[in-house]
């Protein structure tokens, strides 16, 4: 039995209900004031109501105008600074998230866990435990939904969203699809199913695992050719991937980008478009070589490979 | 009853030429005329019929949406039908409603010019109009198209099998026609002005539709350039939107949005313009802050061009792309605020009476005010990402586009109908159908809020059964629309051959397009009118507003017997 969708989970959904609580309450007193004013007016004022109409100077005019801009200027800009600085707040995963990729087709959900575990259409989660999750579409744009703990992010093909989300009740969300999809957008439907650590640690072990997403990476690295010039040791000058990750990398066109998984990723299905400074760029197209899922696990390798610093 | 009997008719002392109806009986005479009043009335037609088709698919997706599953139709045809709704809401009917009718018939007037500047291009948007018209039609009758109206790479490009190419041709070949249409208000509001009539002159309703023109002329490109990159990536496979040959589908939301924000403005600032001509008349009261007015349009006019990232809060764009344009969306909220306070200010110490189109210009105020306020919970980042691609956006913005815009296309309709036709409507049938329509819409689109914070995404054809008691309510509000959008007809049709003589200005309004006979003869005025004033010129500056001359409730009231205190 599942949770009602909209029941409440989640770091997210308090500051979210919060917010939005307050912005109901203003808007509510804002229709009052415009409702009242209106209606308010429209009797007092009514065509043969012996009320007298006083005439409004130009001067005072001016006053009420330059009051009522100021007041919504002001009103919009302390709203826009208090929703910002709470979404800047949330924005970064905390450290020592757990790390879980998602990919998603027309019309299902489809997860893999760290050590390999994978599920179709519903995620199990520990509860109180930051779980950061790779999202990557193998055709059209999803949108992963979870509205319990009020929050979306779009899938978009060929690019890696993350997004990141604490559930702090064990329960069962529902998991919609909310970015059109096609004939089964609305039935592209999933659950996340979050359990209480040591229950989560019993159900991973009870799963039958796929030898990890890592270590798939890690055979992938060697037997599809990577190692030939990446590997430490290699004769050829190419760059060296330990660490990479995160890192500011200087590209030969001046731009400096970060190496976060979607830069990986295109460098892996498109070497041509971000050659890193001082290498010529001869590394071949791996595009038609891999598919969806070798990708997605070579990228979560060279995410693993955290260099001599850390 | 002769013509100069009817209060509002001045003698004129010299006998009219026959009005733009009469110029001229037969079809030809419809179908090659130049005269801009004509063209309003042919606009009128089209859009009329656009309105019927796109309201008839909301009707079969409302019926479909009373039970959870999907049981009335396919997926497949629900997904057609929305688009379909979208597509000629958007693009055939909200876009063209107000400029293309309202504009057309009166900004020449009101300005006091003979015609628009380029009266056979005025006919040529007509045409294209039509041409798109029917090629997005013929889209639908070959078996439709499931992209909905925001055709999103790479599903419309690469996945749909539906007619998507001849719909973007009939949406491209649309926007010449807003393009040459907006091109040919901004000239004739330069250069065709008459004698006097400044730029703070001009009536607010001119102002709107000049900076919906300027907005139409530096926005549409975008939309055609966009469409045009759907069709070449369909037809000859570039592979623009594909990321596995290095495309992106995100750049189709930057370009398509960068003309679908404004197109907002090009939908809702008309309707403002409207709104401001008939508050103004029928409480007897200059505009408050005309000034403030003139530069709130001109403010939303340039900022809505700069706030389309909204869009894309939850797409993938940067934290920092997504804080700027969060920053901007709050600020759009300022003229938008200024107009409605404006409004609110103008009823103070006026002479309120409460015409048809009276009720349907508060109704817009109200429920605009509702739009712009919901607004703010989407400008918001974080607020957005819960509510983005939920029915909440579906109720802010038909808040803004049906709440606000269809009525004030109401409101004006109403307001000028005596002017076009010559004739006056039933008043009781037409209040009635303005609170019908009021009532009908907010139990339509109240509820959807409340599911969108629930969290029941759009674009669903079958959803989970905790939905239903809400959108049970939105389509029996749905029907309650309906009827709200039949009566109008109905009693407009009747007006044609029963209404009594309507006479030059049966509102006593300020502006010139009241200054000449109902209907007006072929070249508007006999002799062209001189301006010596400000507009709203319905009390002198800095004295009181007086009550209207043969308001329709006056005899009633003084019926009454005196109040004994």
């Amino acid at each position: 039995m599942s949770d009602a969708i909209w029941s409440r989970a989640g770091a997210h959904a308090e500051s979210f209900d919060r917010l939005f609580t307050v912005l109901t309450g203003f808007s509510v007193l804002i229709l009052l004031l415009v409702a009242g004013l209106i209606v308010g007016f429209s009797i007092r004022f009514r065509s043969g109501s012996k009320v007298t109409r006083h005439k409004v100077s130009r001067l005072i005019h001016r006053e009420i105008e330059i009051g009522w801009i100021a007041a919504t200027a002001i009103v919009a800009l302390f709203f826009f600074w208090w929703t910002t600085s709470a979404n800047l707040q949330q924005a970064a995963a905390p450290a020592g998230a757990m790390e879980i990729h998602i990919e998603a087709k027309q019309w299902m959900w489809k997860a893999s866990h760290p050590d390999g575990t994978r599920e179709i259409s519903t995620l199990h989660v520990p509860a109180g435990q930051p779980v950061r999750l790779y999202l990557n579409s193998q055709d059209v744009i999803h949108s992963f939904f979870v509205p319990a703990f009020r929050l979306k992010q779009d899938v978009v093909p060929g690019r890696t969203a993350t997004m990141w989300f604490r559930a702090d009740r064990a329960g069962t969300y529902p998991l919609l699809c909310a970015e059109y999809c096609g004939t089964g957008h609305s039935r592209m439907l999933g659950e996340i199913v979050v359990m209480e650590p040591a229950d989560f640690a019993a159900w991973l072990d009870s799963r039958p695992q796929g030898g990890g997403m890592i270590a798939a990476g890690r055979m992938l690295f060697t037997s599809v050719g990577c190692s030939g010039c990446h590997a430490p040791g290699s004769t050829v000058h190419a760059p060296d991937l330990d660490g990479l990750y995160g890192r500011q990398v200087p590209l030969a066109d001046g731009r400096v980008v970060t190496a976060d998984a979607a830069y990986i990723q295109d460098s892996i299905l498109l070497p041509r478009r971000d050659i890193v400074a001082g290498y010529a760029p001869i590394m071949p197209d791996f595009a038609d070589l891999l598919d969806e899922d070798e990708v997605a696990a070579l990228v979560a390798y060279i995410r693993s490979l955290k260099g001599d610093a850390s | 009853m002769t013509d100069a009997a009817r209060p509002g008719t001045p003698d004129r002392g010299y006998s009219l030429p026959p009005s733009y109806l009469n110029a001229g009986t037969t079809l030809k005479s419809w179908l090659l005329t130049t005269d801009h009043k004509r063209i309003g009335l042919l606009y009128l037609a089209s859009i009329t019929v656009f309105f019927m088709i796109g309201g008839i698919a909301a009707a079969v997706m409302r019926t479909e949406l009373m039970t959870p599953a999907g049981d009335l139709v396919s997926a497949d045809t629900y997904n057609r039908l929305f688009t379909l709704h979208g597509v000629i809401m958007v693009w055939f009917f909200l876009i063209p409603a107000v400029p293309t009718t309202l504009g057309n018939f009166v900004l020449p007037l009101a300005i006091g010019a003979r015609d628009v500047a380029f009266p056979r291009l005025n006919l040529f948007s007509w045409y294209l109009n039509i041409a798109g018209g029917s090629l997005a039609l013929s889209a639908l009758l070959l078996g439709g198209v499931d992209t909905g109206w925001t055709f999103y790479t790479p599903y419309s490009t690469l996945y749909s099998n539906s007619y998507v190419t001849l719909a973007a041709a009939g949406v491209f070949v649309a926007g010449f026609s807003s393009i040459a249409t907006g091109l040919n208000f901004i000239v004739t509001v330069h250069t065709q002005r008459t004698e006097g009539m400044g730029w703070m002159r001009l009536p607010l309703f001119v102002w709107s539709i000049y900076a919906t023109s300027i907005i139409l002329v530096l926005a549409t490109p975008a939309l055609a350039i966009v469409l045009a990159m759907i069709v070449g990536e369909r037809v000859f496979d570039l592979g623009l939107f594909d990321p596995r040959r290095g495309g992106d589908p995100i750049l189709f939301q930057h370009i398509f949005w960068f003309y679908s924000h404004p197109a907002v403005y090009i939908m809702i600032l008309p309707g403002m313009g409207v709104v401001t001509e008939v508050l103004t008349c029928f409480s007897r009261r200059k505009v408050f802050g005309y000034e403030a007015m003139v530069f709130a349009i001109l403010g939303i006019a340039i900022f809505g061009f700069f706030v389309w990232g909204h869009h894309m809060f939850v797409s993938g764009q940067s934290t920092f792309a997504s804080l700027i344009f969060s920053l901007l969306s709050f600020v759009i909220a300022v003229p938008s605020a200024i107009k409605v306070f404006n409004w609110s200010a103008t009823l103070y110490g006026g002479h309120i009476t409460f015409e048809a189109s009276m009720l349907y210009a508060l109704g817009f105020v109200g429920l605009f005010t509702m739009g712009g306020l919901t607004g703010l919970f989407l400008a918001s980042i974080p607020i957005d990402v819960h509510v983005t691609d939920t029915y909440f956006i579906v109720a802010h913005f038909h808040y803004i586009m049906v709440g606000g815009m269809v009525s004030a296309f109401f409101a004006g309709l109403h307001f000028w109908w005596p002017k076009i036709t010559g004739r006056m409507y039933s008043e009781g049938f037409a209040r009635a159908a303005a609170l019908l329509m009021f009532v009908g819409f907010n139990v339509t689109f109240f509820p959807q809020f409340i599911l969108g914070f629930m969290g029941m995404p759009r674009r669903y054809w079958s959803y989970p059964p905790e939905f239903q008691i809400l959108n049970l309510m939105s389509s029996f509000g749905a029907m309650i629309l309906t009827l709200a959008y039949a009566l109008p007809m109905i009693y407009f049709a009747l007006s044609l051959w029963r209404g009594r003589m309507a006479g030059d200005n049966p509102w006593r309004a300020t502006g010139l397009e009241w200054a000449t006979a109902s209907p007006p003869p072929r070249e508007n005025f006999v002799q062209r009118p001189v301006v010596d004033r400000a507009p709203y010129d319905y009390h002198p500056a800095h004295g009181e507003p007086t009550e209207r001359e043969d308001d329709p409730d006056r005899e009633k009231r003084d019926d009454r017997p005196e109040d004994p205190a």
